[in-house]
């Protein structure tokens, strides 16, 4: 099977897979080129995949170097899944500094896209938890990368999409915490206005907050939703259990699930939830990785796949962008399963091409019906444009040249630190 | 059940017996790893400590298995190290491509050596120190391609096969001493082995599932285990092709 994106777009295979097992070994002169590293396949989009050359697979370089458990700093190859990080290190009373939505992504991956979570306005981004990477060159060159240094190796490979090289391993500084739980509050908000206050209040006192908004209510109730905050739970006395269960998507149906009816239920229904305004307990996994619960739920959208759509605007454009974004989508007679809405912190990214800057990211994901998408994201990249807004290289299957272009304004300087034996079908789009 | 807390492991960077390490390490296994290339062997081994809690001992040795002079030290070096044997689980091998073997009876020698000549070496030695001390359990990752000779890949079949054969009577003769041998056919494993195979299909086991059913036949103590069940029908009825059939088979 050749190995695809979450989002199950673009299909396009590369001339060899080549799974990497051993972190000592040259990468071979032999291989097809273009190179590129494949970490656990999480991106949605073509980042992470390449039409010609040799894919190489990183899940085999899954061993840890060193832990130290009194100062929580971790060294592991590239291609250790955040789950196994989580399984080793939380049982001794230390956490992810900052974790995507899924648990399911590597190191490596998180590295090259810069990964944030709902702790991005407390903490920053996965970089910026970045203590040392390896990075090997196509030319053999061994290049140790620190924050510190001046030399634009380690900025360029932060957010980097894989394109400066092969990270072998990472080492991170871990956060402490005290259990496996988080305390949570949730709250409803009935639209858009609330939610800038709710938000705002938020983010002052928690470090974890993240919004979900019913992207099809209009007028008045445009942009309502639930807002979660939360914190790593205190020591306590006593905690409740906690059993995973898992379920499956088995198989592709022949078209979407989500479709018009499906998203209008779903929405409602998720907006009338029970929400916890005095706060409860909740464990770490259901908190921070719900969707992970469903393997394979990508397949729910069909074999034709979805487009995730996150895009980021600058804080004094977000009250009037953000409206108008949700505006186009039900003019359009669009609607998205997960709408979620956040606010970035003022913390600067340390990647070149790093995402995560200040301002309010929204992101959506739609079936893949062709044209009639397309057509949809386009006008929303002209909202975005027009904001001094970026989308998130690490979702996007389609975005213009120009708008990449226009905001990562780096990206010329970040030209000379790609390996030149190394490409992504991303990186051939946007800087044709 | 035979208790695996000090576990030696020949080959313990092949990707079977990493995932076997792991999960030994999981239980509170301490593990003396023998593996052929040093930069694999240290990475296995940082990796161990890390999973490995305070009271557990994690050690090992780089050695070429061919090399049956340096076996009696190997064995020596990690009893001293463990204290006491428990179990020890050889999985070191190779797949030779079969059409070299026929060209030139060196590379055959060759295989036949990895494959079969050095485990038997070490399985001299560990059966008279096992015999010794009245337990423990002794696994061998053989082959179903040890069942039956078929064109496509004897050389690499009979090495297998009379590994298989070895450990029947080597079962027969400890089995007085208390002592298991376990003789494990684990099917087709997605691993470096067979990276140029093409994997489709619900015959492919991953290594970490043959890992937990190599722990689980040795913890029971078992004879001959498939990994998955289904293997032991495929091979019941491979074997009982007639030859006069069989022969014009290509399989
Ligand atoms: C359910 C879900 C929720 C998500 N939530 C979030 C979120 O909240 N925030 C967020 O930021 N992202 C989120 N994501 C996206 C995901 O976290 C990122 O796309 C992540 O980078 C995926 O990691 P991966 O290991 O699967 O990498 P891949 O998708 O396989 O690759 C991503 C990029 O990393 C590069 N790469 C991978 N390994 C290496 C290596 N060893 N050396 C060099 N380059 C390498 C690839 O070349 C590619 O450019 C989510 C994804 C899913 C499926
Ligand atoms: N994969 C399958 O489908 C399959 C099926 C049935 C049986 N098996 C058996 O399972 C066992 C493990 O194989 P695997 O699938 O895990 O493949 P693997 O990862 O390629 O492991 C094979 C290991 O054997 C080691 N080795 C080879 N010759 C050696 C020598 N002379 N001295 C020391 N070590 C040596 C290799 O060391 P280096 O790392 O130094 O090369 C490698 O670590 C083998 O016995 C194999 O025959 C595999």
């Amino acid at each position: 099977m050749m190995p695809r994106s979450w989002n199950r777009l673009p299909r396009v295979d590369p001339d060899r897979v080549e799974l990497l097992t051993n972190r000592s070994q040259p990468l071979d002169s032999n291989l097809p080129r273009p190179l590129l590293a494949y970490g656990n396949g999480r991106s949605y989009g073509d980042v992470c995949l390449t039409e010609r050359g040799t894919l190489m697979l990183t899940r085999g370089l899954d061993r840890f170097i060193d832990f130290d458990p009194n100062r929580g700093v971790l060294r592991c190859e590239a291609g250790v899944t955040l789950a196994e990080i989580l399984a080793l290190v939380v049982p001794r009373g230390w956490f992810l500094p900052s974790t995507p939505g899924t648990r399911l992504a590597t190191v490596g991956g998180a590295v090259a896209n810069d990964v944030h979570g709902k702790n991005h306005h407390a903490l920053g981004s996965f970089g910026h938890h970045v203590r040392a990477l390896e990075l090997w060159r196509s030319d053999g060159r061994v290049i140790e990368c620190y924050p510190e240094e001046g030399n634009g190796w380690f900025r360029a490979t932060i957010g980097g999409l894989g394109l400066t090289g092969l990270i072998r391993w990472v080492e991170l500084q871990l956060i402490p915490i005290q259990n496996t739980w988080m305390w949570v509050e949730s709250q409803r908000f009935a639209n858009l206005d609330e939610f800038w206050t709710l938000s705002r209040r938020a983010e002052a006192l928690w470090p974890y907050t993240v919004a979900w908004i019913d992207c099809l209510a209009k007028g008045k109730a445009q942009g309502r939703g639930i807002l979660l905050a939360g914190q790593h739970a205190a020591a306590q006395a006593e905690l409740p259990v906690f059993k995973e269960g898992s379920k499956r998507m088995l198989f592709d149906p022949p078209f979407s699930l989500v479709n018009g009816l499906s998203l209008r239920v779903f929405n409602a229904l998720y907006y009338r939830q029970s929400v916890k305004p005095q706060g409860g307990l909740s464990h770490y996994v259901p908190y921070f990785y719900p969707l992970d619960a469903i393997q394979d739920w990508n397949r729910i959208y069909g074999r034709s796949g979805f487009y995730q759509y996150q895009c980021v605007v600058p804080p004094r454009e977000a009250e009037a962008a953000i409206p108008a974004l949700l505006d186009t989508i039900t003019r359009h007679g669009e609607g998205s399963f997960l709408a979620v809405l956040k606010t970035f912190g003022p913390m600067p990214s340390l990647g070149m091409l790093s995402f995560p800057r200040p301002g309010t990211t929204l992101a959506l994901d739609f079936p893949n019906r062709g044209d009639k998408t397309r057509r949809l994201l386009d006008k929303l990249d002209a909202i975005v444009r027009e904001a001094g807004g970026t989308l998130y290289p690490g979702k996007d299957a389609r975005m213009p040249a120009s708008l990449f272009q226009s905001g990562y304004p780096e990206w010329e300087a970040f030209k000379d630190y790609v390996d030149p034996d190394f490409s992504s079908r991303f990186w051939q789009r946007v800087t044709s | 059940m035979n208790s695996l807390k000090r576990v030696i492991l020949f080959g313990a960077t092949s990707a079977i017996a990493e995932q076997t390490a792991r999960q030994l390490v999981a239980q509170g296994a301490s593990l003396y790893c023998v593996g052929r290339n040093p930069d694999k062997l240290t990475a296995l081994i940082d990796d161990l400590k890390v999973r490995a809690g305070s009271q557990q001992c994690i050690d090992g040795c780089v050695a070429d298995l061919v090399d049956h002079s340096r076996h009696e030290h190997l064995i020596n070096d990690a009893t001293h190290v463990l204290g006491e044997v428990d179990g020890v689980l050889i999985a070191h091998g190779t797949l030779p491509v079969q059409q070299a073997c026929e060209a030139d009876v060196a590379m055959t020698r060759k295989e036949i050596e990895t494959n079969a000549l050095s485990v038997i070496s070490l399985l001299t030695l560990l059966a008279n120190l096992f015999e010794q001390q009245q337990r423990g359990v002794i696994a061998v990752i053989s082959s179903v391609a040890g069942d039956r000779g078929r064109q496509s890949n004897y050389v690499y079949g009979a090495a297998k096969g009379m590994l298989t054969l070895f450990l029947q009577g080597l079962r027969n003769r400890l089995a007085k001493a208390n002592v298991d041998v376990v003789t494990i056919k684990p099917g087709f494993v997605d691993t470096p082995m067979t990276a140029d195979f093409n994997k489709a299909g619900p015959l492919w086991a991953k290594p970490d599932q043959v890992a937990k059913g190599i722990i689980k036949a040795m913890q029971r103590g078992k004879d001959e285990v498939y990994i998955l069940w289904f293997w032991r029908w495929i091979m019941l009825f491979i074997r009982h092709i007639p030859e006069s059939f069989f022969k014009r088979m290509t399989l």
